[in-house]
């Protein structure tokens, strides 16, 4: 494994733990990795509890349960009572579907902190239409029964082409759901977001006017309602500061046991990543090629490598960088330094010209299917 | 926001207090979110049990750290907790 100078390592504050990639719903903007079907393991329950201890131990604190849908584990409980007991705040990253009354205070009894509720629109039509399943009115009952049993409840609408023009009833819905947080994430374009691009990317304008919404709405509920807006970075100059950079702060675990420095990392060629089968986490976060392969800013190219900016963003996206330049040393090209940033424009008029199209192609949904159709 | 003096105090709880030995700090632990805290921030916060109002939350930090003085800090600390939403009054 590639050396590192270890006294400039801060350790991990942010476990992400995919348990799973089975998910009963199909977004076609899913974080998950296009390839998803083919990663079969799935680490067993005392491979996690492993996992939890040693990364607490070192530091991380903030721990989601994710996945695919995380409530598909039988053993959810006891994951999140082993966490509980270590000091974790334990947050369940999950779609609501399968949710029961009886599952909330299960696991409020074994310490679960806070539940995230995805919903995927405000209208039953487009929630089950971009779902890929009938899952809208369940979706709802679940949010009042996380209120009902006393959790910080987080509703989380991804926002894209289809449903951004539906922001001031997606608004409405949350407050009327009892959210305490609405977290509103423009889409970002890794996985099956990128694959789906020109049906998902919203047009600049449509961008400003939803925006001018929220921020309209979040002056107004100010000290009932949080708004976490996830900024859409298509229509910035500047790329964001991409996980706090790299091996800083966030550790995400793969349902298979493959430790990444962000969930999108799989997609980088070279980097080996490592599997908590075969190390510790303190070896992972230390020592592994992966972890300290953009760690600090060594491996910087120009326009990054000069630039006064590096220190406040890292040079953005590593992943985005690689899918849209095909070189993951590059500046994000969100970044208006960068040679590349013409290919962002390119994007979003490629989008606009399918959204005019009379015959636009349909969305590739993510499931099983698909994955192993594309991979 | 402001502090009504009389009226008693108590954490919130949508957040939990807690203490990171790997820190060496308290923090303030929300849904997808940390808040660090400086040693004075923690003890004022640590006070906010649901038995004491802002009076008697100065009285008894004078008393433990002998001093006296420590109103206007105090009441401009819990004005930031009460608007972040980390305490309540009730």
């Amino acid at each position: 494994m590639a050396g590192s100078n270890k006294n400039n390592i801060t350790p991990p504050r942010w476990l992400l733990a995919e348990l799973t990639y089975a998910c009963p719903l199909q977004c076609p903007y899913c974080s998950n990795p296009i390839d998803y079907a083919k990663y079969q393991s799935e680490l067993d329950t005392e491979d996690w509890k492993r996992v939890l201890t040693q990364a607490r131990k070192m530091g991380a604190v903030q721990l989601g349960f994710s996945g695919g849908e995380p409530l598909t584990r039988k053993d959810l409980p006891e994951l999140v009572k082993h966490a509980r007991g270590l000091g974790y705040y334990s947050n369940l990253i999950t779609s609501g579907y399968g949710l029961t009354e009886e599952k909330i205070i299960e696991l409020k009894e074994a310490g679960l902190d806070h539940i995230q509720v995805s919903i995927q629109a405000s209208s039953q039509e487009l929630n089950d239409h971009i779902a890929g399943t009938e899952s809208f009115q369940h979706k709802k009952e679940v949010a009042h029964l996380v209120k009902k049993h006393g959790y910080p409840m987080v509703l989380c609408v991804v926002i894209h082409r289809e449903n951004i023009h539906q922001m001031p009833q997606i608004l409405e819905m949350a407050e009327e759901l009892g959210a305490d947080y609405l977290e509103l994430a423009n889409t970002q374009y890794y996985g099956w977001a990128h694959a789906n691009r020109d049906l998902l990317l919203p047009t600049k304008e449509q961008f400003e006017q939803a925006e001018q919404i929220a921020q309209a709405f979040k002056e107004k509920v100010a000290g009932k309602m949080k708004i976490y807006y996830v900024v859409p970075d298509f229509h910035e100059d500047r790329p964001k500061a991409c996980m706090n950079g790299w091996g800083t702060t966030f550790l995400t675990i793969a349902p298979d046991g493959v430790a990444l420095p962000c969930h999108s990392a799989r997609e980088l060629p070279g980097l080996d990543c490592p599997n908590v089968k075969d190390y510790s986490i303190d070896q992972i976060w230390n020592e592994s090629k992966a972890f300290n392969f953009f760690r600090g800013y060594e491996w910087m190219k120009e326009p990054c490598s000069s630039c006064d900016e590096k220190e406040k963003d890292f040079g953005g996206c590593r992943c985005q960088a690689y899918l849209l330049t095909g070189d993951m040393y590059a500046a994000d090209p969100v970044c208006s330094k960068s040679p590349n940033h013409s290919v962002i424009q390119e994007a979003i008029d490629s989008a606009r010209a399918s959204a005019l199209s009379d015959h636009e192609k349909p969305l590739i949904f993510r499931n099983s299917k698909n994955s192993k159709k594309l991979s | 926001m402001s502090i009504n003096p009389d009226q008693i105090i108590k954490f919130s709880p949508m957040h939990r207090l807690q203490w990171e030995e790997v820190q060496q700090k308290d923090v303030i632990l929300y849904p997808e979110g940390m808040v660090e805290l400086n040693q004075s921030s923690a003890e004022i916060l640590k006070m906010c049990d649901g038995t004491r109002n802002l009076t008697q939350i100065v009285s008894d930090l004078e008393q433990q750290f002998a001093t006296t003085g420590l109103v206007n800090d105090i009441t401009a600390f819990l004005e930031v907790a009460l608007k972040n939403g980390w305490i309540q009054q009730k």
